[in-house]
């Protein structure tokens, strides 16, 4: 291991913070996606529109407030509706709001939006003869959309979940800031400590720049899977 | 301020006169600071744009280089690296650069502009690597020199072409800018940070600049699809 001046070991656990809270963050953000399709493209008006005002308020806001708002809010709420439940019906419950549980929740929560966006365009482009061809065999609504739809639209989707993704990692960066001691925590603190940034943010870029191209990669393959039988076009 | 406003506002708990200058002055620091970082970024990435569709190696690389590192890392730490490296560069606090770098702007005015133009970069070059062969062919039948090329035939449509990205890149970086505030800078977020720890009121403080850089949005936004419908003019269906 390299050592950065004693630094190498608390890196390296500040490199596995930021891996798992973007996997938890997608996974979060990929639920948040399929639902938020699911609701635009449905026939309630009122599912509809809770799912457009998700993804415009989103759009609208830069992601760093919506972490702060998360961390400093969530405290907040979750002591009032501690006092609340100890005051009315004597429950002693208390829940730290930690940076984790705020990054995971915020950028699950903006990334939704933007998968949301990806699934709705990838399940349009479901020809509606392979669905209706479904319904005449029998299928229900619920089997239909599992064996006909979703692994049809999966194909139409990956490049677009593949973008996000590499956004996604980035974004990851924004929660030292609220604290959690990631790799770009442990980075400033040394840099400042030792007064040689570059040795620092160097490396952590770089195990960025590693994550991205090893999971571009991970994502071509995953395409040309999804795309087994698919005759296209040359360009 | 008319005194009327201004006792009408004090009323309020959180959003006293005082705030609402606050947020004021925040909201003026992140116009100037995504402004400026927009204009100079986009005066660097044409040329830049134009150096990375060459056909040569040895041109377009070190462009790819560029574009490939201020992309593939994260904002934040590009700003970490500039705004805490500057100050160590040998000689730097000597010289009369240290009076412009040591205030907090400039090296974030810096980090932003260089992620926004390796953007715009790949932006515009998507742009011009699309212009039509024929429209290239035709230019160099009427005798047009590369230049005279490159201002009348790529440059115009490659502009039209990129206008929608491009807007995008625009917004990011209004939302990109928030970062400010971590490098003392009272930007909006910045003033939005020192409401909260001053009156203690999340909800407020956050919900308030939220709905400040959501205003902001949905006007560029709307500035853009203008835009975009004076220059895409000669392409809507005639007549009906």
């Amino acid at each position: 291991m390299i050592d950065l001046k004693g630094y190498g070991p608390q890196l390296a656990e500040g490199a596995v913070v930021t891996i798992e809270l973007a996997f938890l963050s997608l996974l979060l953000a990929l639920f948040l996606g399929l639902t938020g399709a699911a609701a635009k493209l449905s026939a309630s008006r009122v599912a509809r529109g809770i799912a457009t005002t998700y993804t415009t308020i989103v759009r609208g806001v830069p992601d760093l407030v919506m972490m702060l708002l998360f961390y400093y809010g969530g405290q907040v709420l979750v002591n009032g509706i501690s006092d609340l439940l100890y005051e009315h019906y004597e429950i002693d419950w208390f829940f730290q709001f930690d940076p984790f549980i705020s990054g995971v929740l915020t950028i699950g929560l903006i990334f939704g939006a933007y998968m949301a966006e990806t699934f709705r365009g990838a399940f349009l482009a479901v020809e509606a003869g392979q669905i209706e061809a479904a319904r005449a065999y029998g299928f229900t609504r619920w089997h239909t959309f599992r064996r006909v739809m979703v692994p049809q639209m999966l194909r139409h989707a990956l490049p677009g979940i593949g973008n996000n993704w590499q956004v996604l990692l980035k974004t990851t960066a924004l929660v030292s800031i609220i604290g959690l001691t990631d790799m770009v925590r442990v980075a400033e603190e040394a840099a400042k400590a030792e007064r040689s940034p570059f040795l620092f943010f160097i490396p952590v870029a770089a195990v960025y720049l590693a994550l991205t191209a090893v999971t571009e990669l991970f994502i071509k393959w995953l395409n040309r899977r999804a795309n087994v039988g698919v005759v296209q076009g040359e360009g | 301020m008319p005194d009327f406003i201004t006792a009408w506002l004090d009323q309020n708990d959180v959003f006293t006169t005082m705030t609402m200058l606050e947020y004021w002055n925040g909201l003026v620091q992140t116009v100037q600071l995504v402004f400026l970082s927009l204009i100079i970024g986009l005066l660097v990435a044409v040329p830049l744009a134009i150096l990375r569709t060459n056909r040569r190696w040895w041109v377009s690389g070190p462009v790819w280089v560029y574009t490939y590192l201020f992309r593939g890392t994260p904002l934040l730490i590009q700003l970490y690296i500039i705004y805490y490296g500057l100050a160590q560069i040998p000689g730097i606090q000597e010289t009369f650069w240290w009076s412009i770098f040591r205030e907090p702007f400039y090296p974030a005015l810096l980090a932003f502009t260089l992620n926004t133009a390796a953007y715009t970069t790949e932006i515009f070059r998507g742009a011009i690597a699309a212009t039509p062969q024929g429209e290239i062919e035709a230019a160099k039948a009427y005798g047009m020199s590369w230049f005279l090329r490159l201002r009348r035939i790529v440059l115009p449509s490659a502009a039209r072409r990129a206008v929608q990205a491009y807007s995008n890149e625009v917004i990011f970086m209004l939302h990109a800018s928030a970062i400010a505030s971590v490098v003392t800078i009272v930007d909006l977020t910045g003033a939005a940070r020192n409401i909260y720890s001053r009156f203690y009121a999340p909800f407020e403080a956050f919900i308030g600049v939220a709905l400040i850089y959501m205003a902001l949005t949905f006007l560029l936004v709307f500035a853009f699809r203008k835009l975009e419908n004076h220059l895409l003019r000669h392409q809507r269906p005639a007549g009906g």
